[in-house]
């Protein structure tokens, strides 16, 4: 067992892990943060995408120890005070979901590509969440979403 | 105490935001997976690494020593108890099918069945052990090619002693709903047309994104399951009846569920084993399965050949069809294994006025993972079949593809009608479809543009694909389904209940994990009742909430579900009435019942449904005879299918160079009637048309030579990504179903059904000049560039 102390969604946790825990099963199975899931063992679907200290990362692609000393934001972590944040809305807006499994990944995914790209052509938004499978929607309301929130200024 | 004072205007046909996305976009979901109990154990599954073996032995000695393990459940543990697994659906009478042992017993019939359990304290624990259970296996051929395995070369089961399960026919003749194929044959081979085409349809995997998983809790009077299905009432009854636990001790519920597709209409051995687990230890037991189990051992869809002799006259009137499948059913029987190709076998004729039509299926066995039904079922590959033949006769007489399809579908002024299949088409308006898909499309311009690529040898040329589908949604007719061999019904259950502050619980047998029941639901509703949307809740999937249902698949819910609420919401309407009536003193005749207020005719007096609701609550003035409740059950028994319709057209750019297909434009124009959520609507066409393109150009389940999964994960199985796929124009036409009350037909299927001919069709065109007729799906640029190169096989 290792200790780690990790801010998840604005709160501090200190936790003793197996080495080989992964980021995702620390965060749903002892912290609660069942928000984020898993849905492969590649690495290539993309559901369990987090932040690590701002920046989007596949929870289940990283130990846990790998967090120690970061900040890690998830789905749960995103609405302030009850409002929803801007890309939240523009998911709901734009019906970007149907079953949501693949939702909070895509959303965190959507935050990063705008972080790095503030007003992205519908190609770029492409390119930049094809690391996010979602099996519903064909993406196309996901795409107008992440427009949709570039154009009111979501980050 | 009131209900909301706002009154809903519209609401069929209003694009409203979907209410369980709440949950859904804040993490605040409810999957199977994040259920967690006291003491609760976990389960591992150890899995055969060959397609067929016998088992000769299995030591649990180490695993049982591992750490954290409870214990390890063997086929020879588990050979009394575990029953078989139910099959559904039986094509004919003559029908066969080999025992489904949760656990192999003494052989695997595919690599990915369970031999062994593992029951631990934690999923770690489970997963390390299952690594430390030793199987011996001895290896047994392995009948592997569909048709070497319909030609019995080896056999899947040899107890059977053959490999056809079934084979199912229609003939028009026979049946009484058209002429001799064969005569309409020979006839065109004298003077007219006849084209021989030979399909294959890949073997695909459904793909949800949330694996499935199971929690069973023992702990109480009655065995409690959380199960990611879409059939939490199958799964009850059938739980039941395997395992000979009364049904009436059995809860399931269908949290949030991640997507299904068919793919989760199913009765599986994970679940009896998790059952059996929990029974065993006494313990709340969870097994949620990994992506590679899940692509290994979740049951595929498609996988047939199909061969094709389509006869017409020298004007292209289309004479006869006929069709031979042989469809895989894998090593086993699943619920509706049997029917997936029954379903398209009412199906080929399209929208088309075929006079004469005969199909032969034979179901086989081999030893790869079981197929079963997976979005469309059945209806793809026929649709696939009579839309690529159609351009393949269109190709023949040198005319337009959208001309030869006019010349032999039905006319809108010419519903309804019987088809050649037995089936009756109650509405349609293909035409109109047609015409709006071609002006969105800019038909005639891309036309002309690749008539000019052709001319200057373009390297990158220009294909169009045309798909002018129909298909069979609302199952079904009970009766019908009984007449087919499929042993349960197609009505649908749903109850209402008013609440005493005028709120409203919906209750329903359908069973959503996605296609937004509870938005769509509750518009019908608040339409119905004259309630605000908001003061709805729609309640499902929870056997000991909506104790009577039949789930979620074939394009039925708001065809046959939807229809069901209505029917609950008349009902409470015309229980309240008489109690409007006696509160407010006037004949009940006098009443009319608007807006959510029952109001006295020519007077200001008036209750609102709320206010009723409240004074039925209190009982005080009602009349003794009176029933305490407006709350009303309906159950719906659907009339006939709803036949959605549509044209879609794509635009392909392939580079002749390097075999690769670009989809430059998407136009689809569907009719699925009656609309009563645009948004949820042009959703689920978004969706079915990237499954139906993914299916045209990405996705195959490959086994090599030894029966091995090699698009075992994600990296190997293409699912599209958003990169992968193109906008789509969509539009809709409406023409209302006539056989339900709203007009209503159906949506989850059609986008798959019509794009993967559409998209096959746009590849072929673009490069038919060039000496291609066929490519086979997926058309991967290898595949595209092969056949450019003058070997259309692969």
């Amino acid at each position: 067992m290792t200790r780690i102390t990790v801010q998840v969604d604005g709160s501090s946790y200190t936790d003793d892990v197996e080495p080989r825990t992964l980021l995702v099963h620390y965060l749903r199975e002892q912290l609660g943060k069942t928000g984020t899931v898993v849905g492969c063992d590649t690495g290539n679907c993309g559901v369990c995408t987090v932040h690590l200290d701002g920046r989007s990362v596949k929870s289940c692609s990283l130990f846990a120890v790998q967090a120690d000393g970061h900040e890690v934001t998830t789905i749960e972590g995103l609405a302030t005070n009850g409002q929803l944040h801007p890309m939240q809305q523009a998911f709901h807006e734009n019906h970007a979901l149907q079953c949501g499994y693949c939702t909070p990944g895509m959303i965190m995914q959507s935050l990063d590509l705008l972080a790095d790209n503030p007003n992205p052509t519908e190609e770029e938004i492409r390119l930049g969440l094809e690391g996010n499978l979602c099996r519903c929607t064909g993406y196309q309301n996901i795409v107008r979403a992440v427009q949709a929130a570039a154009a009111g200024g979501a980050q | 105490m009131t209900a909301t004072e706002e009154r809903p205007v519209a609401e069929i046909g209003n694009p409203r935001r979907r209410k369980e996305d709440a949950r859904l976009i804040t993490g605040r979901t409810r999957w199977t997976d994040n259920v967690v109990l006291p003491g609760m154990l976990h389960l591992a599954m150890v899995r055969s690494p060959f397609a067929h073996a016998r088992v000769t032995g299995v030591d649990t000695e180490s695993a049982r020593a591992a750490s954290g393990v409870v214990t390890v459940l063997t086929g020879a543990d588990l050979a009394d108890e575990q029953g078989g697994l139910p099959f559904a659906w039986t094509a004919t009478p003559e029908q066969v099918q080999p025992d489904h042992p949760s656990i192999a017993v003494d052989t695997v019939n595919f690599a990915g069945e369970i031999v062994a359990v593992v029951v631990a304290r934690s999923a770690a624990e489970a997963c390390d052990a299952a690594d430390l259970v030793d199987v011996d296996y001895e290896e047994l051929p392995a009948a592997l090619d569909l048709k070497a395995a319909a030609a019995d070369e080896v056999l899947a089961h040899p107890g059977l002693g053959t490999n056809v399960s079934a084979t199912f026919v229609y003939d028009s003749a026979e049946a009484g709903h058209g002429g001799e194929v064969e005569t309409a044959i020979a006839a065109a081979r004298d003077d007219g047309i006849v084209i021989e085409r030979e399909f294959r349809q890949q073997r695909l995997i459904p793909s949800f994104m949330e694996p499935r998983s199971i929690v069973v809790d023992p702990t109480s009077e009655q065995l409690t399951v959380w199960d990611s299905t879409q059939v939490p009432h199958f799964v009850k009854i059938f739980i039941s009846l395997v395992l000979g636990i009364p049904e009436h001790k059995i809860r399931v519920i269908a949290p949030d569920v991640g997507g299904g597709f068919g793919g989760k209409l199913q009765f599986t051995p994970e679940e009896v084993l998790t059952v059996i687990a929990a029974r065993r230890t006494g313990k709340p037991c969870k097994y949620s399965e990994t992506r590679s189990e899940s692509l290994m051992a979740a049951h595929h869809g498609r996988d047939q050949w199909q061969k094709v002799t389509l006869a017409a006259d020298r004007d292209g009137n289309v004479t006869g069809l006929k069709v031979d499948l042989l469809a895989n059913m894998g090593a086993y029987l699943g619920l509706v294994s049997a029917g997936v190709p029954i379903l398209g076998a009412l199906m080929y004729n399209g929208i088309y006025k075929f006079p004469a039509y005969r199909l032969s299926c034979t179901n086989v066995f081999t030893n790869l993972t079981w197929t079963d039904a997976y979005r469309g079922a059945g209806r793809p590959e026929a649709t696939f079949v009579v839309e690529r033949m159609m351009d393949e006769l269109a190709a023949q007489l040198g005319v337009d593809p959208l001309e030869v399809r006019e010349r032999n579908w039905i006319k809108h002024n010419e519903f309804p009608f019987p088809t050649v299949t037995g089936l009756r088409y109650d509405s349609g308006n293909y035409e109109a479809a047609t015409a709006k898909a071609k002006e969105l499309f800019g038909y005639d311009d891309l036309r002309a543009e690749q008539l000019k690529r052709r001319e200057s040898g373009d390297p990158v040329q220009l294909g169009i694909g045309v798909s002018t589908y129909t298909e069979m949604c609302g199952l079904a007719p009970s009766r019908w389904l009984g007449s087919m061999g499929y042993v349960g019904g197609g009505w649908e259950h749903a109850s209402i209940r008013m609440l005493p502050t005028g709120k409203v619980e919906v209750i329903t047998g359908t069973s959503p994990h996605g296609q937004g029941h509870e938005t769509a639901w509750s518009q019908l509703v608040a339409d119905r009742l004259g309630v605000a949307f908001e003061d709805v809740e729609v309640l499902h999937g929870d056997t000991q909430v909506a104790g009577r249902g039949l789930d979620t698949y074939g394009s039925r819910s708001l065809a046959v579900g939807g229809m069901a609420v209505l029917a609950a919401a008349d009902k409470v309407i015309e229980k309240a009435k008489p109690i409007a009536a006696q509160l407010l003193e006037a004949n009940a005749d006098d009443l009319d019942f608007s807006g959510g207020r029952f109001g006295v005719r020519g007077t200001e007096s008036g209750m609102t449904l709320g206010e009723l609701a409240f004074a039925v609550f209190q009982g005080h003035k009602l009349d003794g005879g009176a029933e305490r409740s407006l709350d009303a059950d309906a159950t719906l028994e659907p009339d006939d299918f709803s036949f959605p319709h549509g044209t879609h057209l794509c635009a392909v750019e392939v580079d002749t160079e390097t075999g690769a297909t670009t989809i430059r434009s998407y136009v689809s124009v569907d009719d699925v009637g009656i609309v009563v959520n645009p948004l949820i609507v042009e959703g689920q066409v978004h969706g079915g048309i990237a499954q139906g393109i993914a299916q045209a150009l990405f996705e195959e389940a490959v086994h090599d030579e030894t029966g091995t999964l090699i698009t075992g994960s994600f990296v190997d199985y293409l699912v599209p990504s958003s990169a992968d796929l193109p906008s789509i124009e969509t539009a809709r036409t409406e023409t209302p179903a006539t056989t339900n009350q709203l007009g209503v037909k159906g949506v989850g299927e059609a986008g798959t059904i019509a794009s993967t001919p559409a998209v096959v069709n746009a590849v072929i065109d673009a490069v038919r000049h060039l000496g291609v007729s066929d490519v086979p799906m997926p058309c991967t640029p290898y595949r595209v560039w092969k056949a450019l190169q003058g070997g259309a096989e692969s």
